[in-house]
């Protein structure tokens, strides 16, 4: 026989304001099963957990049901406060007093009934638990980081730097993501890659840190602790291991029409290439679309001149697997297509660039030498409009809903560098809202306006054409109510940002969430905001939602922080309220392995005894280590073999009932 | 400043379907318009004239007729707010109003001043009249 105690929190006039506490206390007293039944203002307080310790010990309770808040705010708390009591920790329920009936109701009356329905519902629940016991699950002491932009970077870093192996999986022949190819960076002007390479280097001397570029995750198996990942490193048709980085293939390759991707395609290179000069690893690599070797059996130079003897032009794919215990999220981002929007455009002038690839044409090693020219015919421009939230805040079905949050602050930067270095040029930008909020932020863009004159102009941009060897801008100043027709030499397009499209296929192979935007969901937007919901995948930098260099990085070492939390364990305790399937009534049928989206449930011939008769049947079997406890397999068994420890039909039932009733 | 809720701007919305509410003031329905100067008030003007309820006083204006419905701003407005649908509906409350009855083709003729642009005239007849 159960004996329970059911104890209903006040939370301060949070509860206590709209629901008649003292008299949920009073009817649950009289309730079949309840042995005890008391209110206190604060039951999550240090008094408060005292009294139900107490009673525990006192009345001999089996069981208890609390009426407070959600139990994601604090199941944890009363299951701590019962086993230090001696209960077993799974003999709570938690009736949502809180969310689901002070917040939401204004009528006290009404308000206390629901309370009391809530709490009978706990209560039909908690008489049907039975005790578990967690188990254990060993933690494999590597990381594996997706992705080898800032985020990842500095995610693997800090990572090592506390003893840790850690490998960074990166798509691209080069480490150092969007940020390798910024000139200067807001808000200190400093160069990108002034600070960026010394990392990249670090990162490839870091003995605890492998590197695997030129690479893709192909296949996530396992779980929190125990992942076990397979990476496809993609043929170079050279020798990582053995290749100098001399760069003399580059100066003899013959086939020079391949599109430079670091500088955005604005020039060429030649088929084979290291993508930037401080590339990591400084390492040439074959585009096989391009090299006349690999398409026609002729050519070969690169081979003959290579002192190093680094060519290999049958180079497969290789696949590797490896173990790791926690895995980071940190695939990024890229600017969106313009195809959309015609308006601007974009894909018919030269002279209309995006942002990022006004970055290329502004820095040194870029496809002008860092000489501000026009594309289309190598001129100096003298009048340059900038267009911000192209895409961004956009419902319209074009571009996305969110702000992309950096394109303020960046076109702010463009503006003023162009009018430090060029005194000459007219820079307009066209704005919606600036929003600078950010340390030294609002300062900066200001310095735009007040010290470098750059003219910001309240509205849109309609249309961009092209006149002559110019370009015109229709728009409109909003705040003068005027239309305007501006002659202009270039239009910058500060093009919002959106998640690698990798991200996807990635988050589904980790199954780990992912909003309609494609960012990767964080497990509680405010309080767990580096983790993903699914145990063992953290986030950082963009894949997670628009930000900048200096949040990027705080939010790699958050990340860092909590893979360290994770590698630094023996053991895990894994979750007990896990699926289980009943063999004499499993008929077989795959229905739940299909629905299960962790690959939980496996199928065994098994001997079985059905009363009396003795038959091998295929029945499923859930890999306790993998099931996280979601039941949908529950609900899909048409047999009702499948049953959740914790959450039993049987249990579930009893509260719908007691709802009911 | 203006009153959250209006019986007025709700027939708007019915008629269009359109929530002026969206618009983020961004302009970019004025910075298209070919009809701009020709307008007292400017599409984006006129969006937020509906928000703030003020619909006699743009089912008075001549912007009215002076839309184009070229649909320029129903292209490139970000928020999906349609602002040529809400001229049109607040012409087609004021056309009714005036005679109580709905355009006509015998109509036509008189309009054609030189200043009603024809689309205009043939938009009121897309949506209108059967
Ligand atoms: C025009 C422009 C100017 C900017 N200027 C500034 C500035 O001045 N100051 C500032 O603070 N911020 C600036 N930013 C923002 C800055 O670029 C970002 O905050 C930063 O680059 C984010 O880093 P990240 O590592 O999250 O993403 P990324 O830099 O995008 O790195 C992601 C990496 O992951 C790799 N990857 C993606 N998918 C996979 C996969 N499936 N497998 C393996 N690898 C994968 C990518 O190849 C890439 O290398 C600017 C951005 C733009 C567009
Ligand atoms: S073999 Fe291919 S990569 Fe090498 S030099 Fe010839 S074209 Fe270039
Ligand atoms: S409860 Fe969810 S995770 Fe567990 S076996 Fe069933 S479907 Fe899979
Ligand atoms: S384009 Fe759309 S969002 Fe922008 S001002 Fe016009 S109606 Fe409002
Ligand atoms: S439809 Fe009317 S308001 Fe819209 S852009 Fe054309 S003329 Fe201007």
């Amino acid at each position: 026989m159960q004996r329970i105690g059911v104890f209903v929190c006040w939370c301060g006039s949070n509860i206590a304001a709209t629901v008649d506490v003292e008299r949920v206390a009073q009817v649950m007293k009289n309730e079949p099963g309840v042995v005890f039944s008391t209110d206190y203002q604060y039951m999550c307080s240090e008094a408060g957990q005292a009294i139900i310790r107490n009673a525990i010990a006192e009345h001999k309770l089996t069981g208890i049901v609390v009426c407070s808040c959600s139990p994601r705010m604090h199941e944890a708390t009363f299951r701590k406060t019962a086993q230090r009591a001696g209960l077993n920790p799974y003999m709570v329920e938690i009736a949502n007093i809180r969310e689901q009936c002070s917040w939401i109701h204004k009528d006290k009356e009404e308000g206390t009934e629901k309370a009391i329905v809530l709490a009978r519902a706990a209560l039909a629940k908690v008489m049907l638990n039975a005790p578990l016991i967690a188990g254990q699950s060993s933690v494999t002491k590597r990381a594996l980081v997706i992705g080898g932009g800032i985020a990842g970077i500095q995610s693997a870093l800090d990572i090592a730097d506390a003893g840790y192996e850690v490998d960074i999986v990166e798509k691209e022949p080069t480490i150092g993501g969007k940020m390798s190819k910024l000139d200067k960076t807001f808000p200190t002007l400093d160069c990108s890659a002034c600070i960026l390479t010394p990392k990249m280097v670090d990162a490839a001397q870091n003995e605890k840190i492998t590197l695997y570029t030129y690479s893709e995750v192909e296949e996530v198996k396992g779980f929190v602790g125990n992942f076990n990942v397979k990476i496809r490193r993609k043929a170079r048709y050279v020798k990582e291991d053995v290749c100098t980085g001399c760069g003399a293939c580059m100066q003899k390759c013959p086939s020079k029409k391949g599109l430079n991707e670091f500088n955005l395609g604005l020039n060429k290179r030649t088929a084979i290439y290291i993508p930037f000069a401080q590339a990591i690893p400084n390492v040439a690599v074959i585009d096989a679309t391009q090299c006349i070797k690999i398409k026609n059996n002729k050519c070969g130079l690169c081979d003959t001149v290579c002192a190093a003897k680094a060519i290999d032009y049958n180079q497969q794919d290789e696949f590797i697997e490896r173990e790791y215990g926690a895995i980071v999220m940190a695939t990024g981002f890229n600017p969106i297509k313009l195809d959309k929007f015609n308006e601007y455009s974009y894909a018919e002038c030269p002279d209309v660039i995006t942002s990022l690839e006004l970055e290329r044409i502004m820095n040194a090693a870029g496809p002008t030498g860092g000489k501000l020219v026009k594309m289309s015919n190598g001129e100096h421009p003298h009048d340059i409009t900038f267009i911000q939230c192209v895409g961004s805040r956009d419902i319209s079905g074009r571009g996305k809903c969110y702000c992309s949050k950096i394109c303020c602050m960046y076109t702010a930067k463009h503006a003023m560098l162009i009018r430090d270095k060029y005194p000459d040029v007219n820079v307009h930008v066209f704005y919606i809202d600036v929003r600078t909020p950010g340390k030294n932020f609002d300062e900066f863009y200001r310095r735009a306006v007040e010290e470098y004159s750059v003219d910001y102009i309240k509205g849109q941009v309609g249309k961009v054409y092209p006149e002559g060897d110019h370009l015109v801008v229709q728009g409109v100043d909003m705040l003068a109510n005027e239309q305007i027709i501006h002659k202009t030499d270039m239009v910058v397009l500060a093009t919002a940002i959106e998640p690698d499209p990798t991200a996807r296929k990635i988050a589904s192979m980790l199954t780990a969430s992912i909003d309609t935007n494609d960012f990767i969901t964080e497990a509680h937007p405010k309080l767990r905001p580096v983790e993903s919901p699914t145990a063992g995948i953290f986030l950082s930098g963009v894949c997670q939602g628009p930000k900048d260099i200096p949040e990027t990085v705080a939010q790699a070492g958050a990340a860092a922080v909590k893979v360290l939390g994770l590698l630094s364990k023996d053991k895990l305790v894994t979750n007990p309220c896990v699926s289980q399937s009943n063999e004499l009534l499993c008929n077989g049928c795959s229905m739940c392995q299909n629905v299960c989206p962790y690959g939980a449930i496996g199928y065994e011939d098994k001997l079985i005894n059905d009363h009396g008769i003795r038959e091998t049947r295929r029945v499923a079997v859930v890999n306790e280590a993998l099931c996280q406890g979601c039941g949908a397999c529950t609900v899909t068994c048409p047999s009702g073999a499948m049953d959740l420890k914790g959450f039993t039909n049987k249990q579930i039932m009893a509260e719908v009932d007691a709802i009911c009733k | 400043m203006h009153n959250n809720s209006d019986k007025q701007k709700d027939q708007v919305f019915r008629m269009t379907g359109v929530d002026t509410r969206k618009c983020m003031k961004c302009g970019k329905c004025s910075a298209s318009c070919p009809s701009f100067n020709e307008m007292q008030y400017r599409p984006h003007q006129f969006v937020d004239m509906v928000t703030k309820g003020r619909i006699e006083e743009l089912m008075a204006s001549p912007s009215i007729y002076h839309c184009l419905s070229c649909f320029a701003c129903v292209e490139r407005c970000p928020r999906g707010v349609e602002p040529a649908v809400v001229v049109e509906a607040i012409r087609n409350l004021a056309e009714r109003k005036q005679g109580g009855t709905y355009f006509s083709p015998d109509e036509v003729p008189e309009l054609i001043d030189g200043t009603v642009p024809q689309q205009a005239l043939v938009s009121a007849f897309r949506k209108y009249r059967k």
